[in-house]
């Protein structure tokens, strides 16, 4: 007999080593993320897949499943605080969803559509930050990172190098290229990399890709990041 | 008819998209107007508001004036609705929020392209500009938000329809966006 945790009273099996996130979305399951990817080693820094284990709350991509575990996952609560959590990922960054070629694509945005998100709350920072359009094919807008680290994790353990890092705290905390000049264009990143291609946001771009899919036709446009998430195609960076 | 519901729209800083938006209600239009009433809008040219059910904000607050007439909306109306991007978050007015104001006013009025006769305008009648633009929810309080740049009619539509029912208004899925 297989092991088994509930999560939301449903009984789903797991095996030895699985985080609750992956038991989950081997069951079909749908828990909120924005820094976990089925491909790389969690990060649980977003902290968007906050379950309650055993009355406790904690992240689903970082926390082993373990024999009888009782998880909440679609409570009001914990839908009222994944809300909260996207807000203050808004406002702590700069998105103007209007002028952003990720819009409709973009899983930040996604992600409060799902929640039902309708404004800011939160007094926005409006931090100052920067562009780099240094590089022929990829634009960076520190504008709209949210330091979740799969760029950085992508390059490192599936492109075999070593493009991003975070770097800093706090207000300052931003995005760093590994550059003697610090500039994007004098790293090893190729517009075909999986580190180019992994961002949620609209951090990360390729030039010249950006509306070739018309904004009101794109993936978010018509389904929920749920669906798309579970869906096994992975086609949820769309560009 | 007695006893319409009395709405007041305006737009700060915004373009005025959002009131197109609200038009493109057509001939829902008409059956609007059986239930509501229009005071303070750019529709009927009332100059300031009074006693109000709903009040429509467009835009975020860009100068002194946006702020004046944001707080007449909060005295007056029951219910404060912001709509759209810019009275949300700023929206693209607030990109130039990361510009000094000085280097803004130079830019439009003294050192841009074509300029003639160079200066910054400068008169009692004239609001002052904020250093920033702010969304609306930072100066007063708001009690329902729509979203989109601008929101669809059908926002529009949805959201007065279940009000004036009664209803707690909710957007469905595909009336949320933020683009
Ligand atoms: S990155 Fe996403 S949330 Fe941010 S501005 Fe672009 S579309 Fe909007
Ligand atoms: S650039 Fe994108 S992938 Fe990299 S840390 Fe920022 S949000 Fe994450
Ligand atoms: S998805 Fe778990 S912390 Fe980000």
């Amino acid at each position: 007999m297989s092991k088994t945790i509930t999560i939301d009273g449903k009984t789903i099996p797991f095996e030895d080593g699985q985080t609750i996130m992956e038991a989950a979305t081997a069951a079909d399951v749908y828990i909120p993320h924005l820094c976990h990817h089925p491909e790389f080693t969690p990060h649980g820094s977003c902290k968007l897949c906050t379950v309650k284990v055993n009355g406790r709350n904690c992240s689903a991509c970082t926390f082993p499943a373990a024999e009888g575990q009782d998880v909440l996952n679609n409570t009001q609560e914990l839908i009222d605080d994944r809300r909260k959590i996207t807000q203050m990922l808004f406002v702590e960054g700069n998105h103007f969803c209007p002028s952003c070629e990720k819009t409709g694509n973009c899983q930040l945005q996604a992600v409060a559509y799902h929640l039902n998100m309708l404004d800011d709350h939160f007094p926005l920072f409006y931090p100052n930050r920067e562009m780099d359009a240094s590089h022929p094919d990829v634009l960076i807008d520190h504008n709209r990172c949210i330091f979740c680290a799969l760029c950085v994790r992508a390059s490192q353990q599936h492109d075999g190098k070593n493009v991003f890092a975070i770097s800093g705290r706090g207000i300052n905390k931003h995005l760093i290229f590994n550059a003697e000049s610090g500039q994007l264009k004098d790293t090893d990143l190729d517009k075909n990399d999986k580190a180019a291609h992994i961002c949620p946001t609209g951090a990360i771009l390729i030039k010249r890709t950006g509306y070739q899919v018309p904004i009101g036709q794109r993936i978010y446009d018509h389904h929920e990041i749920d669906e798309v998430s579970l869906a096994t195609t992975e086609h949820q960076h769309g560009e | 008819m007695a006893n319409k519901i009395r709405v007041a729209t305006t737009s700060l800083a915004g373009c005025f998209g959002c009131h197109m938006s609200f038009l493109d209600l057509d001939e829902r239009l008409v059956q609007l107007a059986e239930l509501v009433e229009f005071d303070r809008s750019p529709i009927t040219d009332i100059e300031h508001c009074t006693d109000c059910d709903i009040g429509l904000i467009e835009g975020g607050v860009c100068n002194s004036e946006n702020v004046h007439t944001l707080r007449e909306f909060r005295k007056n109306c029951k219910i404060l609705v912001a709509v759209g991007a810019c009275a949300i978050n700023g929206g693209l007015p607030a990109m130039r929020n990361f510009i000094p104001l000085e280097e803004c006013l130079s830019e439009a009025y003294l050192d841009g392209i074509g300029v003639e006769n160079p200066q910054i305008p400068s008169d009692v009648e004239l609001p002052l500009l904020l250093d920033k633009v702010r969304p609306i929810h930072e100066v007063v309080k708001i009690d329902y938000y729509l979203p989109g740049c601008p929101p669809s009619a059908d926002v529009f539509w949805k959201f007065l329809t279940d009000l004036l029912a009664g209803r707690e208004p909710e957007l469905d899925y595909e009336l949320v966006h933020y683009d």
